[in-house]
């Protein structure tokens, strides 16, 4: 990106300008209106038309609602109170084709922070969606960035020194009423077992890809056998940690809420994830999740891409292709060692 | 004097108009995060407005006695006292730091020279007397003037040492520390009006103390769950009633109010009355219970009314109703259709306190870019008022504020996309007896005058 970046002008009315970019006229999505949308090729980059989802699939309606997501699952480039600057990317999302401007983003609709497609057979509900209302699609994944962005506040909440249980508690409650709202709406689905291992890299990142990840280095994680059968990966690898004591937060509740469900398993399998980093090898890859978990989270999402499918070594691999997409460690000033992240995390399963 | 604002709504009884009086804090765009301003509280007689911050540091100002010269300048507040109330420590047992914020202040009442109160932080109580000392005895027997022991053999006189005077030093001294009794951050304590006990309420538990006795606490209210698992609301606010000793109620993070008799059993874990509002269900959304849950309750002077603050709004409660409250006032209504933006970055979870006058007619909370709102319960008006620097000329009259929420902006209105989220005030507090208001923020303090009419 900031190779990207270079090659672009921003001026003080915050409009990108580059020789030779051509205006497009306004194009609309779901909750907002997009106002400007300005494309030119870089410096030795595939012409646009070649590329097969160049920015002229932007106007046509069966590509609008897909398109859209690509763009707004990445942190925009440039936040003012007017408006909201995004990159454009091609396929192999190393180049920039493009800059989207976008005003009157109506507050709540969390697209300028990013946010992740539910599910992939979506393709075929957008397109009814589209047909029908916008205002479905939109509220689903309004819904989904408001889980996303919760879960995100929650494992925040668990390395802060001292947790404010309160805030950690609203935050819970919100996610349970989510979780509610879309197992009645059908939306909240568990992943088909044949969808591990396919690797369609023109399929939006979500967080199943984290589920499946999880679940092909399962043969390689230590068997915790922690709690009940029913949330065996919560806290995996803590040996001081009693069965009897495993699920003593806030945060448990959410997994325990719901076990009539049978749709937990996605969900809980990405904050199994998230609390794996914790036994990882590298202290400074852990200090990066927790440091810097807006981009680093979106950014895991291109790593795995790569990575699904491909041979695993065992779960360090993961972790380590983690590090590499992260920007690197700091170093010497990482003060968090593991001992204290293990007491952290102790704090959040004791009383 | 009522139009001298530009024709905005005095707020306060018999048209008030508030001014400028003082202000306190360092100038510096750079705040320091320890100079933060936690928590402000007059005393009984308002002579005193003690500050307390993330740094532990305790600030007391006080009162200048009025100065026949200057008639018309009403007493300024000048600093008193500066000590360092709480130090931050480690918890060794959980490998957790504890900060050393101030949370919360409370006044004693005064019954001798000595001024004492309350401060605490996360986990720990203090009581502390402040004392002056004006006079310094001179010409011991046994010492001499630079406290060197006199060799006892060359004394061959007695003489009465005798008390001269000395420039006035304020000395702060802890008297006693109550600790070791939450396990969950205190929120808040409350002196009970029999002026030996006081309560103080963490997230899940709430003691009753004597201020004599130490080492141990009687806990009241304990509202955790067998199964931490099944938690979903904590305490967030308590307050002992200001004449019925045996009465207190405690705020929860859903919204709703219990009042607690302590003469009905040890353990108040039944309330004697249940105070809240039932949910619109036309508004809604993923964040009503985010916004309900009460940030501050505080019961009027006279002990009828109690008054909760919560996200957007301001209520006042009449004991005798539980079912609804008596009234309603939007603080920033305006803000309602940004509750995502303000869940993400973390301002949703800000507690704002609130205050009433010294005679219950007006009540006052704060809100962002420096805002504070007040509203007069008789007139039924409202003001919004500006702490800044840019109004801070001696006697200058604060002119109303206006948040326009949507179509065109007039003149002297402000867009609410330009308000200023981190300058919020979460902490003011009101003259027991005048209209004279102390708002703290950030680092600065700002005291507030209604102009003598």
């Amino acid at each position: 990106m900031q190779d990207a970046k270079s090659r672009f002008s921003i001026s003080r009315e915050g409009t990108v300008s580059r020789k030779g970019a051509r205006k497009c006229p306004p194009a609309s999505g779901p909750g907002f209106q997009a106002q400007t949308l300005y494309f030119t090729p870089g410096p030795g980059a595939a012409a646009a038309a070649d590329a097969p989802r160049g920015p002229q699939a932007l106007l046509q309606p069966p590509c609008l609602p897909v398109f859209w997501d690509d763009i707004f699952r990445r942190p925009p480039e440039r936040v003012t109170e007017a408006f909201t600057l995004f990159c454009l990317k091609d396929l192999s999302q190393e180049r920039a084709c493009g800059w989207l401007k976008v005003v009157g983003m109506r507050q709540g609709t969390m697209f300028a922070r990013g946010l992740k497609r539910k599910s992939a057979e979506d393709g075929e509900d957008v397109e009814g969606g589209l047909a029908g209302t916008q205002a479905t699609p939109s509220y689903s994944l309004q819904r989904q960035s408001l889980l996303d962005m919760s879960l995100v506040k929650l494992q925040l909440c668990h390395m802060l020194v001292e947790p404010n249980l309160c805030r950690s508690v609203l935050i819970a409650n919100t996610v349970r009423q989510i979780q509610e709202e879309m197992t009645q709406d059908g939306t909240w689905r568990v992943l088909a077992p044949q969808a591990a291992g396919r690797a369609p890299l023109d399929r939006l990142v979500s967080t199943e890809i984290l589920c499946r990840s999880v679940r092909e280095q399962e043969g390689e994680r230590p068997a915790a056998d922690v709690g009940d059968g029913r949330t065996p990966g919560l806290v995996p690898g803590l040996s001081a940690v009693p069965s009897a004591q495993a699920l003593r937060s806030p945060q448990s509740s959410l997994w325990e809420v719901d076990s009539s469900r049978e749709n937990r398993g996605g969900f809980q399998k990405s904050l199994d994830q998230i609390f794996e980093t914790l036994e990882s090898k590298t202290p400074g890859s852990v200090e990066e999740l927790f440091s810097d978990v807006d981009s680093s989270y979106y950014d895991l999402d291109a790593v795995l891409t790569g990575m699904v499918g491909s041979t695993q070594s065992g779960h360090g691999s993961g972790l380590q292709a983690f590090t590499a997409a992260a920007t690197p460690p700091p170093g010497s000033s990482c003060r968090s060692d593991l001992g204290e992240l293990d007491h952290a995390v102790e704090i959040l399963v004791e009383t | 004097m009522a139009g001298a604002g530009g024709g905005g709504c005095p707020a306060g009884g018999n048209d008030l108009q508030w001014c400028f009086s003082q202000v306190k804090g360092a100038i510096d765009e750079d705040v320091a995060e320890a100079d933060i301003i936690s928590t402000v509280e007059f005393n009984y007689s308002g002579d005193l407005l003690a500050t307390g911050d993330k740094g532990g540091r305790v600030v007391i100002f006080q009162r200048e006695q009025e100065n026949k010269g200057r008639p018309h300048s009403r007493g300024e507040y000048n600093v008193y006292s500066t000590f360092q109330s709480h130090e931050p420590e480690f918890d060794y047992l959980k490998s957790l730091e504890i900060e050393e914020k101030i949370n919360k202040i409370r006044w004693l009442p005064q019954q001798n020279a000595a001024h004492f109160l309350l401060s605490t932080n996360d986990k720990t109580i203090k009581l502390w007397k402040i004392s002056e000392r004006d006079k310094r005895a001179e010409g011991y027997n046994l010492k001499d003037e630079d406290g060197r022991l006199r060799d006892p053999f060359r004394i061959t006189a007695l003489r009465v040492p005798i008390l001269k005077p000395m420039d006035l030093m304020v000395e702060a001294s802890p008297r006693r520390i109550f600790a070791n009794a939450h396990t969950y951050h205190i929120n808040s304590i409350s002196v009970n009006s029999d002026h030996e006990t006081y309560l103080s309420a963490d997230d899940l538990r709430i003691n009753l103390w004597h201020l004599e006795i130490t080492d141990r606490s009687f806990n009241i209210v304990d509202i955790k769950p067998v199964n931490m698992e099944e938690l979903t609301e904590v305490i967030t606010a308590a307050e002992f009633h200001p004449h019925q000793c045996n009465v207190f109620v405690y705020s929860s993070s859903k919204g709703t109010i219990r009042l607690c008799d302590m003469r009905s059993s040890a353990l108040c874990d039944r309330h004697a009355k249940f105070f809240e509002e039932p949910e619109d269900p036309s508004s809604r959304s993923f964040f009503s219970e985010i916004i309900s849950s009460i940030s501050d309750v505080k019961f009027s002077h006279s002990g009828r009314y109690m008054m909760t603050r919560d996200y957007l709004s301001v209520k006042v409660w009449d004991l005798n109703m539980e079912s609804r409250p008596v009234e309603t006032h939007q603080v920033h209504e305006y803000l309602r259709s940004k509750l995502c933006s303000l869940y993400e970055n973390d301002c949703i979870f800000d507690k704002f306190e609130c205050c009433w006058s010294g005679s219950d007619s007006a009540i006052m909370t704060g809100s962002y870019n420096n805002f504070f709102r007040m509203f007069d319960r008789n007139t039924r008006r409202d003001v919004t008022l500006e702490a800044s620097r840019e109004n801070s000329k001696p006697r200058a009259s604060l002119k109303p504020r206006k948040v326009c929420t949507g179509g065109k902006r007039k003149k002297d209105e402000i867009s609410v996309d330009s308000l200023d989220f981190n300058k919020k005030i979460l902490h003011t507090a009101w003259h027991p007896a005048e209209n004279i208001i102390a708002v703290a923020a950030t680092n600065n303090l700002y005291i507030f005058q209604d102009k003598l009419n």
